[in-house]
């Protein structure tokens, strides 16, 4: 616990410590690309560009051993892994154009053919006995152990110029995602804004290669703007807390993952990232499965409510535990089921809005107001008090309940 | 007798008819576009006079919104030539409001209705200026026109299917146009949006600026239009409505489709 604190503190040494600010703006830059990638819903086509990296590190890898060097250089590989991610990208676009198959089926194809391939590369890299190819299969699932100065720099500076990027578009990324047609009408090019914003997420994806590996990295896009929108019905702050989100994940997990090195550092944040996704799914005011939960049995109780009110009215036998329950809770009736005066004073009333919704369905065409007749909404809500003592004055003077 | 029924070919583009292009508000020639082999409008010629409430009318797939789309360069045209205001597309597009279908766009996103009213001004903001109250105010004068003003701050998603339409007509609106494309802007509303919305679209007339709107409803184009244009994949009969709606062409746009009956009920011009 001691050294889980000194990490989250930045002082559990000089590589941990590395890693923790470089994992913490990797995850606020992926939240907020992350953010119009769900909002395009083109999150699928990043994990097959994520997987299409597999075979150009292993590609950047063998030419450099060709050229003579350990094929180590971080520059090279990412280089490799970007002009793949777009190959692949750019083969999907084309698929989905060209042939009649549909986006998922094209995904699905260049995903795995590449991924494969990949993994094929691998295994003939494994087999040479040039260079130095222990750490090419780290780009899998991300390792830090070895993290360099220089990797962080990439990241922080990479992951910046990403947050300036999308500060900058937000405007025409915000217009593509909710209606290219119109945003195209206004004259934007909608081609290039989708472009910009993949490029956007390469750019992610080959600077969290180190980090999170491919495999993971479409969690880090993905999982903070699905947690964001539990809490917002705005695109601006969705993407601050999914930035938020995706930073303290890539914070806590680098940090968790310092004080225990056997854990690898990619799935833990995701891990983490998926416990606030799971946190806000539950809790969330209004979207959360709670707040549902709670909205749906605050209507039952009116529905109960207002039945065993009319009941009470007309004096029929209520046998329903819950109607029973809230009628008692209420003072509506005694404990043993008999009304009370307020019971049968709210239950005149009920019944005599019954009776005030049928005069008004008669005398009124507009369907606009009797159509809001839902056994639940006060009709004062629907009609003035004119309104309503003109219906009065057709029903007739008030009768006691149970009168009749 | 439809006005006008013929290929481009005829008297198309290659005569340089564009004597009337720049006093339309809209003029099409030769349009054809195809999704596959299948043209869904073939050698179009249609010509939208400019102050005037045009209604484009036809049965369904005759390629109504897909006019509109290619017209706009939403959907690309095999061949064909289009001019709004005698100028091309790139240079009247800021004269120009485009209000698509409500079914096209995802209502579950994160907006609020004053949000996308300013969308609308996106092309005076631009990417990085603020929101200013001359904008602000633009676009709540846009909520007001359309009944929407005490609804800025709510989620999109939590509209009935009326107030929805209201908010792209709002959008529309807040670009200040001259020439306002609608893409069946009365399809699944009330009645009471359908009045508010052609209150709104006539008041706009009213001040010169020029309407062409998708239209479903046969029995309404004589009350709220006065230039028509039929379509089924082929222009079929164009003009004002008060000489173009007859009976003749719509059974020739509409084919088997309308009954006898049913077209004496619309109260046609008679052919």
């Amino acid at each position: 616990m001691a050294g889980f604190l000194d990490a989250v503190l930045l002082q559990a040494g000089y590589n941990a410590g590395l890693v923790t600010i470089g994992a913490t703006l990797l995850g606020f830059a992926a939240g907020m690309a992350g953010t119009f990638l769900f909002l395009r819903k083109r999150a699928l086509v990043s994990d097959a560009m994520a997987h299409a990296t597999l075979p150009g590190i292993a590609l950047a890898f063998l030419v450099m051993v060709g050229f003579g060097g350990d094929g180590r250089n971080l520059a090279g590989l990412l280089l490799g892994a970007g002009a793949s991610a777009l190959i692949g990208l750019y083969l999907v676009d084309w698929i989905v154009r060209r042939t009649r198959l549909a986006e998922d089926a094209a995904i699905g194809a260049v995903l795995s053919v590449f991924f494969g391939f990949g993994v094929v590369l691998l295994t003939v890299i494994q087999s040479l006995d040039r260079g130095r190819q222990a750490g090419l299969e780290d780009f899998l699932l991300g390792a830090t152990a070895g993290m360099l100065m220089q990797d962080a720099v990439l990241i922080a500076v990479g992951g910046a110029l990403v947050v300036a990027l999308i500060v900058i578009l937000r405007r025409p990324m915000t217009l593509v995602a909710f209606d290219p047609g119109h945003a195209a009408a206004l004259g934007l090019r909608v081609g290039r804004i989708d472009l910009a914003m993949m490029g956007l997420v390469m750019a992610i994806t080959v600077i969290g290669l180190t980090l999170v590996g491919l495999i993971l990295i479409i969690a880090l896009l993905i999982i903070p703007p699905v947690t964001a929108r539990f809490w917002t019905d705005r695109v601006a702050r969705m993407l601050l807390i999914a930035g938020c989100v995706g930073g303290a994940a890539g914070y806590l997990g680098a940090a968790l993952s310092a004080t225990a090195p056997d854990l690898p550092t990619g799935p833990i944040i995701v891990l983490i990232a998926a416990g606030l996704f799971t946190f806000s799914l539950f809790f969330a005011p209004r979207r959360g499965v709670l707040a549902a939960v709670l909205a749906r049995r605050r209507f039952q109780a009116r529905v109960h409510w207002r039945q065993g009110l009319l009941s009470l009215a007309r004096a029929e036998p209520i046998h329903d535990p819950l109607t029973l329950r809230i009628l008692r809770a209420a003072g509506a009736i005694r404990p043993d089921g008999v009304a009370t005066d307020k019971g049968r004073a709210l239950a005149a009333k009920s019944l005599r809005d019954e009776r005030r919704w049928d005069i008004a369905r008669a005398i009124h065409q507009d369907t606009a107001l009797t159509g809001r007749y839902d056994g639940l909404t006060p009709i004062e809500e629907v009609f003035t008090a004119d309104q309503i003592a003109d219906f009065d004055a057709r029903i007739g003077p008030p009768q006691p309940v149970g009168a009749v | 007798m439809p006005e006008r029924l013929r290929l481009a070919a005829d008297d198309g583009a290659m005569l340089g008819d564009h004597a009337d292009a720049a006093c339309a508000a809209l003029s099409v020639r030769g349009m054809t576009v195809s999704y596959g082999e299948k043209p869904a409008l073939f050698s179009v010629d249609a010509t939208f006079p400019i102050g005037a409430m045009s209604a484009i009318i036809g049965p369904n797939g005759a390629g109504k919104s897909t006019f509109l789309k290619a017209a706009l360069g939403l959907v690309p045209m095999v061949s064909g030539e289009v001019q709004f205001f005698g100028q091309t597309l790139a240079k009247a597009r800021g004269r120009i409001a485009y209000v698509p279908q409500r079914a096209s766009v995802d209502w579950d996103f994160p907006t609020t209705v004053i949000d996308v009213v300013l969308m609308g001004r996106y092309r005076s903001l631009g990417l990085l200026r603020r929101v200013g109250r001359a904008e602000m105010a633009l676009a709540q004068e846009a909520m007001a026109r359309v009944g929407m003003e005490g609804f800025a701050t709510r989620q999109i998603g939590q509209l009935s299917g009326g107030q929805q339409q209201r908010v792209f007509l709002a959008r529309a609106l807040a670009q200040q146009a001259d020439l306002y494309l609608l893409d069946e802007p009365f399809a699944g509303v009330d009645a009471a949006t359908e009045r508010a919305i052609i209150a709104v679209l006539k008041d706009l007339n009213a001040d010169g600026k020029s309407v062409i709107a998708v239209h479903h409803d046969l029995s309404t184009v004589v009350d709220y239009f006065d230039h028509v244009f039929m379509v089924n994949v082929r222009a079929m009969a164009q003009g004002p409505v008060s000489k173009a709606f007859t009976t003749a062409a719509l059974s020739q746009t509409y084919g088997g489709r309308l009954g006898a009956g049913q077209l004496d009920q619309l109260h046609p011009a008679r052919s």
